[in-house]
């Protein structure tokens, strides 16, 4: 496993250096943003394999887990949002040292303390007893928004088997999470407790995903009726996401260059 | 001078009588959302849904606006035979694409949260789409065309930060640039969506 780490950090890590050189070649998604050091595209490096790993996926999703997460939906509403919640909860080891790696201390003091009174009176999360006492839920952190908040670039945008959609950038921050940025997966597979087993790790990813899966039935089935060509949609949708959480917007116009739309004149 | 006087009267009370109201943003979404919601939870037939579904966005989205928008750099290349071609299909495009994302729908709670002017051409309106049984809260907003305060038009359709005007520019970005640079790809494609 070590050894696999290694290998992606070498062949990763230079990507991020040679960003610069693609700006402007084909095959590019342009990711606009308000400034102009922001108006750069990400390069899809390997098109062709990332379409044939993408179509891979779209199979798997149609056989498995689409189904999967229409069975889920058939589920009481309560234990669909008991697992949510639990799910959620557990996502907060990684969250908070995320919120103190990028400098938000008020909303890793607040996530702290959410994830301490759910994981304890909310039984294991599955209630969100912290919201009741006023403290909302706040938006999720991981290791890729850590990185692109200082500074990284996204790199190469490209699309793993089963896990779909990423940049080189996500990728190293996933694999902080097993170098041991995740409390979950240290307790689980890094280490031999005896609380947990390694495939407590695995089900709980596998739900996750579930999860997703059953509250975007609707949205997915409209975005694939209503593409022409699905692969550039989600990869869109995608990046426009990942930069949306790494400037921590709630404003659209924030995220966006208006530049395009000023030069439409209809009126 | 006294002809003046009369005339000038006459048209201060025509201005009285008929004002020319500048429709605010949100008032527009919550007019277009609740004729859309009466349509939708009517027991119509689904193609009567559909045509009145296209009726409210011919009168209140910029069609033509989105459409030259989502060619990117590609419409400045375009002769007036092939601006007149794209529009027409681009048209066709958004309306059947626009209805069938909606027709799902029974009955849509949308709620206008805010309004905030960007500039002098452009509103952003902020809603929420209510949790249901099968979906939880979706916040959605609209990018709002106000150069001609008198009819505000749609362009944008932000939904959770994602911009559906934005997507559908770089797909058909992709389709262009996947076959070498040739707008006939686009207009071969959006026919065949049309028809199928």
């Amino acid at each position: 496993m070590k050894k696999i780490l290694k290998v992606l950090i070498i062949v990763m890590i230079p990507q991020l250096f040679i960003l610069s050189s693609y700006a402007g070649s084909d095959g590019t998604v342009e990711i606009n943003s308000e400034v102009e050091e922001q108006n750069y595209e990400v390069k899809d490096c390997f098109e062709t394999v990332n379409r044939g790993i993408f179509a891979f996926n779209q199979g798997l999703d149609k056989i498995f887990f689409k189904p999967i997460a229409k069975g889920y939906r058939y589920l009481p509403k309560p234990i669909r949002s008991g697992t949510s919640n639990a799910l959620s909860n557990l996502s907060n080891v990684v969250t908070i040292p995320n919120n103190i790696l990028q400098g938000q201390l008020k909303q890793a003091g607040i996530n702290t303390l959410r994830f301490s009174i759910n994981t304890t009176l909310g039984i294991a999360g599955i209630f969100d007893v912290a919201s009741y006492y006023g403290l909302d839920k706040l938006d999720k952190e991981d290791y890729g928004q850590t990185l692109g908040t200082w500074g990284v670039k996204e790199g190469c945008y490209f699309v793993l088997p089963v896990l779909g959609p990423t940049t080189v950038r996500d990728t190293l921050g996933s694999i902080a999470n097993f170098a041991g940025g995740d409390a979950w997966y240290n307790v689980t597979v890094a280490n031999n407790t005896k609380y947990f087993e390694n495939s407590d790790y695995y089900y709980s990813r596998l739900t996750a995903g579930i999860d997703f899966r059953a509250k975007n039935l609707e949205a997915f089935n409209s975005l694939e009726n209503n593409s022409m060509d699905l692969y550039a949609s989600v990869r869109s949708l995608y990046l426009q996401d990942r930069k949306r959480k790494i400037q921590n917007s709630k404003e659209t116009t924030e995220t966006m260059n208006d530049d395009d739309w000023e030069e439409i004149d209809t009126q | 001078m006294k002809k003046i006087k009369i005339i000038y009267i006459f048209f201060l009370l025509i201005l009285n009588i008929f004002p020319v109201n500048a429709k605010e943003p949100s008032i527009l979404i919550t007019e277009i959302v609740n004729e859309a919601s009466t349509i939708l939870s009517s027991s119509d037939p689904v193609e009567s849904k559909i045509i009145k579904l296209n009726n409210i966005a011919e009168k209140n989205v910029d069609i033509d606006g989105i459409g030259m928008y989502t060619l990117g750099k590609y419409r400045k290349n375009l002769n007036e035979d092939q601006k007149l071609t794209y529009k027409k299909l681009f048209k066709s495009y958004f309306l059947k694409s626009f209805s069938s994302r909606l027709v799902d729908y029974s009955d849509p709670k949308i709620s206008v949260v805010s309004e905030k002017k960007i500039n002098e051409k452009y509103t952003i309106v902020s809603t929420t789409l209510e949790e249901t049984s099968k979906n939880p809260e979706i916040k959605i907003d609209w990018r709002i065309y106000t150069k001609n305060p008198d009819r505000p038009l749609i362009r944008d359709l932000i939904v959770e930060g994602l911009s559906l005007a934005r997507t559908q520019k770089e797909e058909f970005k992709s389709i262009i640039q996947n076959n070498e640079g040739d707008i006939n790809y686009l207009f071969r494609s959006l026919e065949e969506f049309i028809i199928k």
